[in-house]
């Protein structure tokens, strides 16, 4: 059956990752406006879970039970199944997250299968008999769209892009037995370590409240309790992920995360080049720095010019005072 | 230990200067090209490892003919050579031949550790270093924030970045590392390794070299093609605010309103 596929990702917990819903969401589009057929698949330890979440956007998902996913990294042996899978289930275009799991599933499958890659999808239609992607490049600065030369290939989307939407109908699962063994040399995974206030991911916070080298050492409570008032995630400059202030999975910019939240709200961030190219295309960016000479202040919405310390508290009683959403 | 550096020189992205060419190419005439910012964290991880465990740091660049330019900054920081794979076919690849190239060009080179960027700052593709890795059937670890080889047990532990924390990963060696930021600040290179630089060697390889020749790479059978670029649209103007800290914070607050986004 030929269409498109849409690669289910999964936790360490045996839960499906929420990017794979707006995947999901994007492919369904797609395939109704290409008169093709969609379908998921789930390569776990115990898929159940996460195959059953996929199903509720996707009218098939084959479920694979693969106990190597519990202790090697997964897309390592999603990506060796799914690609055994292809022959079987003449599949087109798949589609995948463009987070770490999802690259790392899309670089093997692409080496195993010979399919090429468009990388970080920012919106997708179809023409030609293939998907037409759309891609933000440079930072920003330039969208491109691409296509495959070729009848098949291999999409990774971003987050942020789709808002995920179950179908109409939950679809059907079905179990399938992998065959054969893996031949990519194992790697181990020895333990899973936590670490205390690891967040959400930022990628996929709608709003993101976010600290520089202006904020300091203490002033991040600061930054924590604005982005828990509007329930966002915080996010951080390189500079204050350099000095200690925040964990590295906090950054933002060229060597830390893209991020395409509903509103980007800066504080003590000069907007570096490196910086911007991770957050420019923010829907709303607003920035409060007491020099107003600052390069985000070319790119900000709203910029307010005064100190992030008197500025900051001021954000958050007059938050505090506002009516709750939905209280009377 | 022998550690091989995968580099790719990228237009300078603080340049401002990226852009496309009419062909849908990158036009690398519009700023200067620098090493790719996570293959520098790597060349960093790279020498920390050779300095406590001895050993030497291979460049491996497919690039064209200005390659040499960028190789030499990687040179400077203190790698001991580099291998320069260009081929006028190459041009317009796409990351299957890319990968396709690099693991042919790797064949031929002694090695425990490939070190690569998690991704490039003009593709930010993300996904040549595990194309690599399967290729060459090489144990890949990736979003490296640690390396700790042990060169008796000939294996490499590898801390990979996860949502929540970090899982810590274990492979026999040779193996391929894809690094990040996490792996610490990379050095200025030295005066003295600047002029060390000039006189290291890069040996340039083609396709014929690197047994390859005649293979399907290149821009003729790219998998993908640019269809269009366009600018995005421009940014409404700016509202600067001034005034007292309370006056402001109503106002972006109220601003915020307006959005609708609380
Ligand atoms: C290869 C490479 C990769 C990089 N990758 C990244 C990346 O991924 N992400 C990233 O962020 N950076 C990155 N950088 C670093 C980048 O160039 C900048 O150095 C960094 O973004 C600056 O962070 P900042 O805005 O917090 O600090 P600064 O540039 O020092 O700005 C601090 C700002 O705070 C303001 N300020 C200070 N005190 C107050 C106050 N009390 N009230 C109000 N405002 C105040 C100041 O006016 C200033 O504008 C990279 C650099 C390189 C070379
Ligand atoms: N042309 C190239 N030459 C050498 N290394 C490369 C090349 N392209 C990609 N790489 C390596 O692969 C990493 C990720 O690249 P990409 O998948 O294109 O984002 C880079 O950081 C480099 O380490």
């Amino acid at each position: 059956m030929a269409g498109l596929w849409v690669i289910g990702e999964v936790t360490a917990d045996g839960k499906l990752a929420n990017i794979s819903t707006e995947v999901a969401t994007l492919a369904r589009t797609l395939a109704a406006e290409a008169g093709k057929e969609v379908a998921g698949v789930v390569v776990a330890a115990d898929p159940t879970e996460a195959a059953t979440e996929l199903a509720r956007y996707l009218p098939r998902v084959l479920a694979v039970t693969e106990p190597a996913a519990a202790d090697r990294p997964w897309s390592m042996v999603a990506a060796e199944r799914i690609a055994g899978l292809l022959e079987a289930d003449t599949v087109e275009f798949e589609f995948v997250g463009a987070g770490p799991d999802g690259r790392d599933v899309a670089g093997v499958l692409s080496a195993l299968t010979g399919w090429g890659i468009i990388a970080n999808a920012v919106g997708a239609s179809w023409a030609d008999g293939g998907p037409v992607v759309e891609m933000s490049v440079f930072g920003g600065k330039l969208t491109t769209t691409s296509a495959f030369t070729g009848s098949a290939g291999i999409v990774t989307v971003r987050p942020n892009v789709v808002t995920a939407e179950p179908a109409a109908s939950a679809g059907k699962i079905e179990q399938v037995k992998p065959t054969g063994d893996l031949a990519q040399p194992t790697v181990k995974i020895i333990e899973r370590v936590a670490e205390a206030g690891a967040a959400a991911p930022i990628e996929e916070a709608r709003i993101i409240v976010s600290g520089g080298r202006g904020v300091g050492p203490e002033g991040f409570a600061l930054v924590k309790e604005i982005a828990d008032q509007l329930g966002g995630a915080v996010g951080a400059t390189r500079a204050a992920v350099d000095a200690g202030w925040i964990p590295y999975a906090q950054q933002i910019g060229q060597t830390g995360k893209i991020v395409k939240p509903q509103l980007y709200l800066a504080l003590g961030i000069s907007g570096a080049i490196q910086h911007k190219v991770g957050m420019q295309t923010a829907e709303t960016v607003v920035d409060v720095n007491r020099d107003p000479e600052a390069p985000i202040a070319d790119f900000a919405d709203l910029v307010v010019i005064g100190d992030l310390f008197e500025v900051g508290p001021a954000i958050l009683a007059e938050l505090r005072a506002r009516p709750r959403p939905g209280s009377a | 230990m022998h550690i091989v550096v995968l580099v790719k020189p990228v237009p300078d992205p603080a340049s401002g200067g990226e852009r496309l060419g009419p062909d849908g190419r990158l036009d690398r005439t519009a700023s200067p090209a620098v090493v790719n910012g996570n293959d520098e964290y790597a060349l960093e991880a790279a020498f920390k490892l050779t300095e406590a465990h001895g050993g030497e740091v291979t460049l491996v660049t497919m690039a064209p003919a200005t390659g040499p330019e960028t190789m030499r900054k990687a040179l400077a920081m203190g790698a001991t050579r580099g291998i320069h794979v260009t081929d006028e076919s190459l041009a317009g690849s796409d990351h299957v031949s890319t990968a396709r190239v690099l693991a042919a060009a790797l064949k031929d080179v002694e090695f425990d550790l490939v070190l690569a960027g998690v991704d490039t700052s003009d593709g930010l593709a993300g996904v040549v270093p595990a194309s690599v890795a399967a290729r060459l059937k090489l144990p890949y670890l990736s979003y490296a924030a640690k390396i700790e080889p042990d060169p008796a047990a000939g294996t490499v532990k590898v801390r990979r970045i996860s949502p929540t924390g970090f899982d810590v990963l274990e492979a026999p060696m040779p193996a391929l590392i894809a690094c990040t930021q996490a792996l610490g600040e990379p050095r200025y290179p030295s005066l003295k390794g600047i002029m060390a630089a000039r006189s290291k060697e890069i040996v340039t390889k083609a396709l014929s070299e690197i047994g390859i020749d005649g293979a399907p790479v290149g821009g003729t059978v790219a998998t993908t093609k640019v269809l269009g670029s366009k600018a995005p649209p421009p940014r409404a103007a700016t509202l600067v605010v001034r005034g007292t800290p309370d006056e402001a914070a109503r106002e972006l607050v109220a601003f915020l309103a307006e959005r609708r986004i609380i």
